[in-house]
Parts: structure tokens; C-alpha cells; sequence
């Protein structure tokens, strides 16, 4: 397995360098350049050229490359137009809630997922079975911000039963009880479409388990069903919904955009929001790559976790 | 050559998966599809004809008529915050999500079907490299690089078609790269180069046509996801400028009022719904028709 996770490792390290390519050259395909961006439309050219020359944008796109990541060492991604403090300072500040709503969406798309997967795939054909697939069709077909409105509508304006925005409440909040309140229409909306795939594929790879030679052996011990479901089926049914839910992370990471702007949830998405109105470049760069090293990264421990379950995959 | 590698050769033209009814009453027997069908149909008619059908001008405000409700008499689906008839702008719309979800597929299905036949055809280091690339490409999650295309080329919808297509292309490129690398291990490729047909002839005319059907499945289903990407593109203020009646903008502009007047945003993320809807349902027909192995993975 060490051998695997090495190799991993090493087909990882150009992939980050990749990312920070595409992210530096970004700022090669603004109309203009970043000098423009920097001191908006009213700037002489003086200080254009000024600011062209101390940020070397006047050398080659290898040196500027080089520079650039030359700071990414430092932990250096320059200043948010917006936000007036360092990118890196602003992410770090945010990193937390997002992370907070992707985990809580994941453990519970992962938990709901795979007791509904396991629950339809003891019937196969039966009508829960028709209602997933119709389920999984309906939310494979929403735009994960307006489930997120008709949620806010129902459960916040309507029933008044959930808090729609932010974090914490106005008056009185704070505590970990209007922290959890606040966190429920979010979760849903993030988690949902994570929720339909993962039941989906519970579903399907235990029913590509259920017939073998290893169930009907414990069948034939006189098992109770449902030890057979949750002690030899369920765990051999498991790498496919592994691998499926590690997929999972990138959805949740760029479906937190929508989401945190739809709730106005503190965290990096809502930031790069407010960022594309205001073209605060260095921001959105700053943050599409933190969000797309966190993907590369859970991607890596989630292969490391599969092979880890499935000892085969070191032949592969 | 023995007979056997003639035989399949002079059958390769032929689609992978052939039965004895003809396609277009096979589609027409998964209900799914017909629904799928259907919908697209009334769809591109509502965007086609939206001058005639629309009852009013989309971008007509009259503030004197802010928020109506659907069901008014006039105004059947109501007015949005500026007093413009929903329904008009609705219609009109039609034609930007129509677009907007197929233009992107079809150049990112030319380019990376390209970019697929090509590398997968020759294999060596031009594939490897390519493939790399693409990996890179992969490790942006979601929507995220089309964001960034689109913030860094500047809101509208030239910049959000480049970026759908940019974002897409290196699917396109593995779905056809895989079937070309399955292809040239069969036998009516080996048949076809013995023959002394050159490498171009090979790869467009007897390996493209037997690995249409995947291509064509997964071209459908990926014009579903479009819709939502331009859909959330637009609502991030990344497509089309307003007053451009746009369904993601529409959703958009309308969250602002969604206590007084839920229905502005409401109808548009509806109309989004449906016609990712018709392109799934018409991806899923045409992935029973095409692709049955495909069928049994899911439910």
C-alpha cells in the first residue's frame, strides 16, 4: 500500500504545479492587464507603467511564472481589491466556514446516502426504487442555488421554522444551537445532489454484491438478514462508494460558491462573489486555487483510503 | 487474411449495438426519451417564436406594475421588479438557454473529439502529454475554472460560452480518446490497415463511426449539465448583462424580493429545471439505445 500511496505522491506533485500554472495564467487572458485591473479605469499611464514595472509585468512570462510562484512560496497571493488585506489573510479567515458546511454536507449526503442506497437496493424494481431514480433525475436537473431559494422560501419565509442568512442571529445568537439552526437549509441545499449520487451508487454496488458465492454462504449459516446487509455485504459494496464520495469534494467545493452566496454563509464563496462584481482578480485567483489544492489534495487521501479497503488495487 | 477479419471488417461501419427495430422506434418506446423530447421540442418552439408568442416586450419596465402575481389577467405569469412581463422575458430567454447549453457542447465536442482522436489514434507521448494536461484540467473542481475564465475575460456571454467550452473540452477529449483506444484493438481496424488504408482514413471513417454512440450519449447528458453551468455562471453575474432577459440573471435579480414576490425567481429556476430535465431524460433514451451496458449500472 506504501508503494501505491508513493507512486500517488508523485503523479500528485506536477498536478499542483499544473493548477498553479492555470490559476498564473489566469491573469494573462484579462482584457488589458493586471495593471489595469489593480488601479481601475481612472489610473494615469504613468503609474500604469509604474505598477507594470514593480510587479514585473514587463518581463517574460516565464520570469512573471517564476515570480508568481515565488510569492505562492511565501504564502504571498498579493492584495484583495475588496477586501483591502492580503488575499492569503482573507482566505485563511474564511477557509473555516466553508469547511465547516462542505464537511456537514458530506457526513450527511455520506450517512443519508448510503442507509437510503442500502434501503432501496432491498428491493430492487420496487417503487422506492422508481422514486429514487426519479429523485436522482430531478436533483441532477437543479441548479443547486435554486433548491437553496425554494428551501429559503418554504422553511424560512413560509413556516418560519430556519434562520436563511449568515451564521448566527442578530440578536441573541451565537451559541452552538443558532450556529446549528443556521447551518440546516445550507447543509441540504450543498449536500442534496452529493445525497441522490451516493445513494445512487450504494445502491448499485450492493446489488453487484448481493448474488455472490459470499452471501449465499452467509445466508446458508443462517445469518440474520440484516447482518448479512451490514456484515458481508455492505463493506465489500464499499470502495465503488468511496471513490464516489471522494468525487464528491469537488462538487461540494465549487457548489459552496452558490450555496454561500444563496445564504450569504461567511465563507471563501461568498467572498469570490462579491469579488466578480468588483473584478478583485487576485482574490478569485487566490481562491479558485486554495479551492482546487484542497480538491487535488482530498482526492489523494481518498485514494490513499481506497487502497487502503481494497488491498488490490497495489496489483493495478 | 482469413475470412473471419473480413467479415468484421465489412461489418464495422455498421453501429456497435444494432437490433432488429429501427433507432427512432426504439427511442420512441422509452417514455423517458419521449417526455425528454417533447419538452426540448416545446422549448426550442418557445424560442423560436418568441416574437410571436411573447405578449408583451421583455424589456418594457413600468414600475406602476412592480411585482404581480402570476395568474393576473394580461400578465399570466406576473411581472418582476422593474414591472417587465414575465412570461415575454421568459420566452426570450428561451432562446439565450437554448445557446447557451448548446453551442458549448458542440465546440467542445469538435475540439476535444478532435484533440481524443488524434492523441488516442497515435498513443505515445503526444497522448501522455495531453492526457496530463487534462488531468491538470480536472483538478479544478465544479464550476470553479469557468469562474475564474469568465471573472478574468469579464461578464457576458461570449466570455461564458468560452468558458463552458474551456472547461468541457478535456471530457470530451477522454470519452473519445477511451473509445478510440478500446477501437483500434479490434479487428476491423487491424483489418482495414492491412488493406493499406491510411491512418486518416482508419480513424474517421472506421473507428468514428463505431465509437459515435457514447459520444452521442455523453454529448446529450453533458448539454444538461451546461444548462446548469450557465445557469450558475449567469446567477454569479458572470453571463449575459441585464437587461438581457437571461434565466440564471432573471433567478438572479428576482432573490432579492423573494418575500413579497417569490415568483421571480421561482418561474425562471423552473424553466432552468425543465430544460435540464429534457436533455437528461434524452441522454438516459439515448444511453439505453446506444450504450445498453451502460443501463445496468444505474437505477
Amino acid at each position: 500500500m506504501i508503494a501505491f500511496v508513493v507512486r500517488r505522491l508523485f503523479q500528485t506533485i506536477p498536478v499542483i504545479f499544473g493548477v498553479t500554472l492555470v490559476t498564473f495564467l489566469l491573469t494573462q487572458i484579462l482584457p488589458g492587464d493586471l495593471a489595469d485591473v489593480l488601479l481601475g479605469p481612472t489610473a494615469s499611464e504613468e503609474s500604469r507603467q509604474q505598477l507594470r514595472a514593480a510587479i514585473g509585468l514587463d518581463q517574460s512570462l516565464l520570469v512573471q511564472y517564476a515570480n508568481y510562484m515565488g510569492h505562492l512560496l511565501r504564502g504571498d497571493l498579493g492584495q484583495s481589491l475588496v477586501f483591502a488585506q492580503p488575499v492569503a489573510t482573507m482566505l485563511a479567515s474564511r477557509l473555516a466556514n466553508t469547511a465547516l458546511l462542505a464537511v456537514s454536507a458530506i457526513v450527511l449526503a455520506s450517512t443519508a446516502g448510503i442507509a437510503i442506497g442500502t434501503w432501496v437496493a432491498l428491493k430492487p424494481g420496487s417503487l422506492r426504487d422508481h422514486s429514487l431514480s426519479a429523485s436522482v433525475l430531478f436533483l441532477n436537473s437543479m441548479p443547486p442555488f435554486w433548491l437553496g431559494l425554494v428551501l429559503i422560501l418554504v422553511f424560512g419565509l413560509e413556516l418560519r421554522w430556519l434562520p436563511t442568512s449568515g451564521m448566527s442571529s442578530a440578536i441573541g445568537g451565537g451559541g452552538p444551537g443558532d450556529l446549528a439552526a443556521h447551518m440546516v437549509l445550507p447543509t441540504l441545499t450543498l449536500g442534496a445532489w452529493s445525497l441522490a449520487v451516493i445513494t445512487r451508487m450504494t445502491r448499485s454496488a450492493l446489488l453487484d454484491v448481493i448474488d455472490g458465492d459470499f452471501i449465499r454462504t452467509a445466508r446458508s449459516r443462517g445469518l440474520s438478514e440484516a447482518r448479512v446487509i451490514l456484515r458481508h455485504a455492505l463493506p465489500n459494496a464499499m470502495p465503488p462508494v468511496i471513490t464516489v464520495i471522494g468525487l464528491q469534494a469537488g462538487f461540494l467545493l465549487s457548489g459552496a460558491v452558490l450555496t454561500e452566496t444563496v445564504f450569504s454563509w461567511p465563507g471563501i464563496g461568498l467572498a469570490m462573489y462579491q469579488g466578480i462584481s468588483a473584478r478583485d482578480i487576485p482574490f478569485i485567483q487566490g481562491g479558485i486555487l486554495l479551492l482546487a489544492l484542497i480538491f487535488v489534495l482530498v482526492n489523494f487521501v481518498v485514494d490513499a483510503l481506497y487502497a487502503y479497503v481494497n488491498p488490490k488495487i497495489e496489483l493495478s | 487474411m482469413s475470412s473471419p477479419n473480413l467479415d468484421a471488417f465489412s461489418s464495422s461501419p455498421e453501429p456497435a449495438v444494432s437490433g432488429s427495430r429501427p433507432w427512432i422506434r426504439r427511442l420512441l418506446g422509452n417514455a423517458g426519451a419521449v417526455v425528454g423530447l417533447a419538452l426540448l421540442t416545446s422549448i426550442a418552439i418557445a424560442a423560436a417564436f418568441a416574437g410571436w408568442l411573447a405578449p408583451h416586450d421583455p424589456l418594457l419596465a413600468n414600475p406602476a406594475i412592480r411585482h404581480l402575481s402570476p395568474f393576473t389577467p394580461v400578465h399570466w405569469l406576473g411581472t418582476d421588479e422593474l414591472g417587465r412581463d414575465i412570461l415575454s422575458r421568459l420566452l426570450f430567454g428561451a432562446r439565450l438557454a437554448l445557446l447557451v447549453a448548446v453551442v458549448p457542447t458542440l465546440l467542445a465536442l469538435l475540439a476535444g473529439g478532435c484533440i481524443g482522436l488524434v492523441v488516442g489514434y497515435m498513443g505515445g507521448a503526444s497522448d501522455s502529454a495531453t492526457m496530463r494536461v487534462f488531468d491538470v484540467m480536472f483538478a479544478f473542481p465544479g464550476i470553479l475554472l469557468a469562474l475564474g475564465i469568465g471573472a478574468a475575460l469579464g461578464p457576458g456571454l461570449g466570455s461564458m460560452i468560452i468558458a463552458i467550452v474551456v472547461v468541457t473540452i478535456p471530457a470530451f477529449g477522454r470519452v473519445v480518446r477511451g473509445g478510440v483506444l478500446a477501437a483500434k484493438r479490434e479487428l476491423y481496424v487491424e483489418a482495414a490497415r492491412s488493406l493499406g488504408y491510411s491512418h486518416w482514413r482508419v480513424a474517421a471513417r472506421h473507428i468514428l463511426p463505431n465509437i459515435l454512440g457514447p459520444i452521442v450519449v455523453y454529448a446529450t447528458l453533458q448539454t444538461g449539465r451546461n444548462v446548469i453551468l450557465a445557469a450558475s455562471l449567469s446567477f454569479l453575474g458572470l453571463g449575459p448583462q441585464p437587461p438581457t432577459p437571461d434565466w440564471g440573471q432573471m433567478l438572479s435579480s428576482g432573490r432579492t424580493a423573494l418575500a413579497v414576490a417569490p415568483h421571480v425567481a421561482t418561474i425562471p429556476g423552473l424553466a432552468i429545471v425543465l430544460l435540464a430535465i429534457a436533455f437528461n431524460l434524452m441522454g438516459d433514451g439515448a444511453r439505453d439505445l446506444l450504450d445498453p451496458r451502460l443501463k445496468r449500472q444505474l437505477p
